[in-house]
C-alpha cells in the first residue's frame, strides 16, 4: 500500500540519516551550502564526491558479488588505468578520447582476464582475482616506470574535479554510470541472469543460459568500473600514483556492497543500495574527519560496523528473530550455507 | 605417484632451478650470508605463513595477518618503553591478547556462519584501528633484551650468521609439520578442508576446531610480531601493511590448495624462500626494480592455481576410470 515510504525506510536508508543527523550535530553547518563561481559547495556535496570512486567500484562489485562471485583487483586496476591515463596524456601528448578509450579498455581487458579465469579455468573468484590483485600494482609501476607521473592536461582534471551543473564531475559520472547500470539489468533481464547464476550456476547453464561468457562480462564490467574509478582518482590528484591510488579501496567496495543488502552469498543484489552503502562509508569517514578524530579512527568504526551487519545477517540472529515473531511470516532470507567462500 | 605430491616436488624443483640460475649468474649467491639473511628477513613472513597454512588447508582465510603483526609490535614498543615493562612478560601478554582475538574471529565464523573472508575483514580493520589507538607515531625499543638477542646469533661457515629470529622461524616450521602432519588437530583440519559436512558428521569437533585454527593463525601472526619486533626494534602503526597477501602468496606457490583439504607444512616455507629469493636477486642485479617481485609473484601464484587445476581434474578423471575390485562379500 504504502510502498515508497517502506522503500525509505530501509535500515540504509536510517542508518545514512542518523550519521548525517549526527554530523550536523558535531557540526551544525554540515547541510549548508554555498554558491559560488556557479558551483556548490557544502560538505553534503564533499560526501558525494569524495565517495564517488568507491561507489562507482561499487557497481561494478555488485554485479560481481550478485554471482557469486567477489573481484579484489580493482584498487591495483584502478592503478592500472590511472597510470595508463596519465603516462599517455603526459608522455605523448594524445587527444583525450584516445587516452580515455585506452585507460578504459585496459580495465576491460584487466576484468576480461579475471573473467576468463574465473569463467573458463574455474578458478574460485577470491584466488582468480587476488593474481591481478598482487601483480596489478607491480605492471602500474612499469608503467610509471616508478615515478609519480603528474599532469596538467585541462580536460583529463576536469573529470576528477570540474563541475557540470553546478555539481563536481565525479558526482554526475556515478549518478550517471548508477542509472544507465540499473536500467540495463532491471529493465531487462540481464539482472535477473546475473542472479541466477548467483544462485545456482550449473542449473542455469542447464536452463540454457551462457552463463560463460556471461560470468565474463560481470567481471568486464568490473574491470571497466574499475577503470572509470582509477581516472577520476588520478585526475583529481592530477598525478598517476601506482603505489597509493586505490589502496584498499576493494574492500571498501566491498563492504558498500554488503552495506547494501547484497548477499555475498549471490543470488540478489540491488546496484542504487550500494551505492548508499558507499555513502554512508564516506558520510561516517567525513563526519570522523570534521570531529577531529584521526582518519584511522575510520577502521575502528569499519569494523564494527561490519560486525553488526554480521549479527543482524546471521541466521542465529535470524532464529532469535523467528521466535520474536513467531506470528508473522519469516523475513525473506538469503539461503545460508556454512563455511562457503 | 600420488598428483598429492606434484605442487610441492614443483614448488622445490621451481627454487632449485630458480636458485641454480641465479648462482650462475651471480656466484656470490651461493653462500651462508645469503642463506643467513633469507632466514632472517624472512623469519616474520615465515612465521605468519605457518598459520596461514593451517587457515588455508582448512578451507578458510585470514586476512587480519598484517594488522596483527603491526599490532603486536606496537603493543610490546607501549609496554616496553612507556610503561618500563621487561619485554618478556610483555611479549607473553601480546601473545594471549592476539591469541583471544583469533579464538574471537574463529568463533564469529563458526557461530554466526559467515565466510571467513568477511570476519577478518573486520579483524584486519579492528586490529589496525587498534593501533592507532595506542600510537600514530613510530616508537624505537631500546632494550637491553633486544640488544642481548641481536646478539645471540651462530657464525656459519663462511660467515653468515644464523640468527635467533632465523633459528625462530625454522623451529616453528618444524612445530607446524608436526601439528599439520601428526596430531588429531592436524586431521581435524584436513578434514574440515575436505569437506565440512562430512567432517562433522565423521565426529569432527568443528566449532572446536574453528576456534582453533583461528586462534593458532592469529597467535602465530602475534609471534610473527614479535619476531618483527626484535627484527625492526621498533613498532610502527603502518608496518606490514599487504603482509596478508604475501602469507597467502607464499602458501599458494608451497602448492596448498586454496580451496582446503590438500598440502604440506614445508611447501610453505620453500614458498617463502622462493619470495626472499626473488628479492635477493633484485637486490643482486642492482637494475630491475622492486615492482618486478609483485609481478613474478603474481605470475607465479598464476601458474601455482593452474597447476593445481590439473591436477584436481586428473585426479578427478583417475577417480571415475578406477576400476574397484569386487569384495568378498559380492562373490
Amino acid at each position: 500500500m504504502t510502498r515508497p515510504l517502506l522503500y525509505l525506510a530501509k535500515p540504509q536508508f536510517v542508518a545514512l540519516a542518523l550519521i548525517l543527523l549526527v554530523n550536523w550535530i558535531l557540526f551544525p553547518g554540515f547541510f549548508n551550502f554555498i554558491v559560488r563561481d556557479g558551483r556548490v559547495y557544502g560538505s553534503l556535496i564533499d560526501v558525494l564526491n569524495r565517495g564517488a570512486p568507491v561507489a562507482i567500484l561499487a557497481i561494478g562489485m555488485t554485479a560481481v558479488i550478485a554471482t557469486r562471485g567477489i573481484d579484489l583487483s580493482v584498487g591495483a586496476v584502478m592503478a592500472i588505468a590511472g597510470a595508463v591515463a596519465a603516462t599517455m596524456v603526459q608522455g605523448d601528448g594524445n587527444a583525450l578520447v584516445i587516452v580515455l578509450i585506452a585507460a578504459l579498455g585496459v580495465g576491460l581487458l584487466c576484468g576480461l582476464w579475471n573473467g576468463v579465469l574465473v569463467a573458463v579455468l574455474d578458478l574460485q573468484p577470491i584466488i582468480a582475482t587476488l593474481i591481478l590483485m598482487v601483480a596489478g600494482r607491480g605492471i602500474a609501476q612499469t608503467i610509471t616506470e616508478g615515478f609519480i607521473v603528474t599532469f596538467n592536461d585541462p580536460g583529463l582534471i576536469f573529470l576528477g574535479s570540474g563541475a557540470i551543473f553546478g555539481l563536481p564531475t565525479p558526482i554526475i559520472i556515478m549518478v550517471t554510470l548508477a542509472v544507465l547500470a540499473t536500467a540495463v539489468l532491471r529493465l531487462t533481464a540481464l539482472g535477473l541472469f546475473i542472479e541466477s547464476i548467483g544462485v545456482n550456476r550449473s542449473a542455469s547453464s542447464y536452463a540454457g543460459l551462457r552463463s560463460r561468457s556471461m560470468l565474463i562480462g560481470v567481471y568486464a564490467f568490473a574491470g571497466f568500473c574499475a577503470a572509470i574509478a582509477g581516472i577520476i582518482a588520478a585526475a583529481d590528484i592530477r598525478g598517476a600514483d601506482a603505489n597509493n591510488v586505490g589502496l584498499w579501496l576493494e574492500l571498501d567496495a566491498i563492504l558498500a556492497v554488503v552495506i547494501g543488502g547484497t548477499s555475498l552469498l549471490g543470488g540478489r543484489f540491488s546496484i542504487p543500495m550500494s551505492v548508499v552503502g558507499a555513502l554512508i562509508i564516506q558520510a561516517m569517514n567525513t563526519g570522523i574527519l570534521l570531529s577531529g578524530f584521526p582518519p584511522e579512527f575510520n577502521l575502528l568504526v569499519k569494523a564494527a560496523l561490519i560486525i553488526v551487519i554480521l549479527v543482524v545477517q546471521s541466521p542465529l540472529a535470524g532464529r532469535a528473530g523467528h521466535f520474536f515473531k513467531a506470528q508473522k511470516p519469516a523475513p525473506q532470507k538469503a539461503p545460508t550455507e556454512a563455511r562457503s567462500r | 605417484m600420488n598428483p598429492r605430491y606434484w605442487p610441492l616436488i614443483a614448488t622445490i624443483t621451481i627454487f632449485v632451478v630458480a636458485y641454480g640460475f641465479a648462482v650462475l649468474q651471480f656466484p656470490a649467491l651461493f653462500s651462508t650470508r645469503v642463506l643467513g639473511n633469507l632466514l632472517t628477513d624472512n623469519a616474520f613472513l615465515g612465521v605468519a605463513a605457518v598459520g596461514m597454512t593451517f587457515v588455508i588447508l582448512s578451507g578458510g582465510i585470514d586476512l587480519s595477518v598484517g594488522s596483527v603483526i603491526a599490532f603486536t609490535s606496537v603493543l610490546i614498543a607501549v609496554l616496553v618503553t612507556k610503561l618500563g615493562i621487561h619485554p618478556l612478560p610483555a611479549f607473553a601478554f601480546t601473545l594471549l591478547v592476539t591469541t583471544c582475538f583469533g579464538a574471537t574471529m574463529g568463533a564469529m565464523i563458526h557461530y554466526l556462519e559467515v565466510p571467513p573472508f568477511i570476519v577478518t575483514l573486520a579483524g584486519m580493520f579492528l586490529a589496525r584501528g587498534a593501533t592507532f589507538l595506542l600510537t600514530q607515531d613510530s616508537i624505537s625499543v631500546s632494550h637491553d633484551f633486544y640488544t642481548w638477542v641481536r646478539q645471540f646469533y651462530y657464525v656459519m661457515p663462511g660467515g653468515g650468521r644464523f640468527t635467533f629470529n632465523g633459528g625462530l622461524m625454522l623451529l616453528v616450521f618444524a612445530l607446524g609439520i608436526v601439528v599439520a602432519h601428526r596430531t588429531r588437530f592436524g586431521s581435524y583440519v584436513y578434514a574440515l578442508g575436505g569437506n565440512p559436512q562430512s567432517a562433522a558428521l565423521l565426529g569432527v569437533p568443528v566449532a572446536r576446531t574453528t576456534i582453533g585454527i583461528y586462534a593458532v593463525s592469529s597467535f602465530l601472526a602475534g609471534l610473527s610480531g614479535v619476531v618483527y619486533s626484535l627484527y625492526t626494534s621498533s613498532g610502527y602503526p603502518l608496518a606490514a601493511v599487504g603482509v596478508e597477501l604475501d602469507t597467502i602468496a607464499a602458501v599458494v606457490i608451497g602448492g596448498t590448495l586454496l580451496s582446503g583439504g590438500s598440502g604440506f607444512m614445508l611447501g610453505s616455507l620453500v614458498g617463502v624462500f622462493i619470495q626472499g629469493m626473488i628479492q635477493t636477486y633484485i637486490v643482486f642485479d642492482g637494475t630491475l626494480s622492486s615492482w618486478w617481485t609483485k609481478i613474478v609473484i603474481g605470475g607465479l601464484l598464476f601458474g601455482f592455481i593452474v597447476l593445481q587445476r590439473v591436477i584436481v581434474a586428473m585426479s578427478k578423471r583417475d577417480w571415475r576410470r578406477k576400476k574397484y575390485p569386487k569384495t568378498a562379500a559380492a562373490e
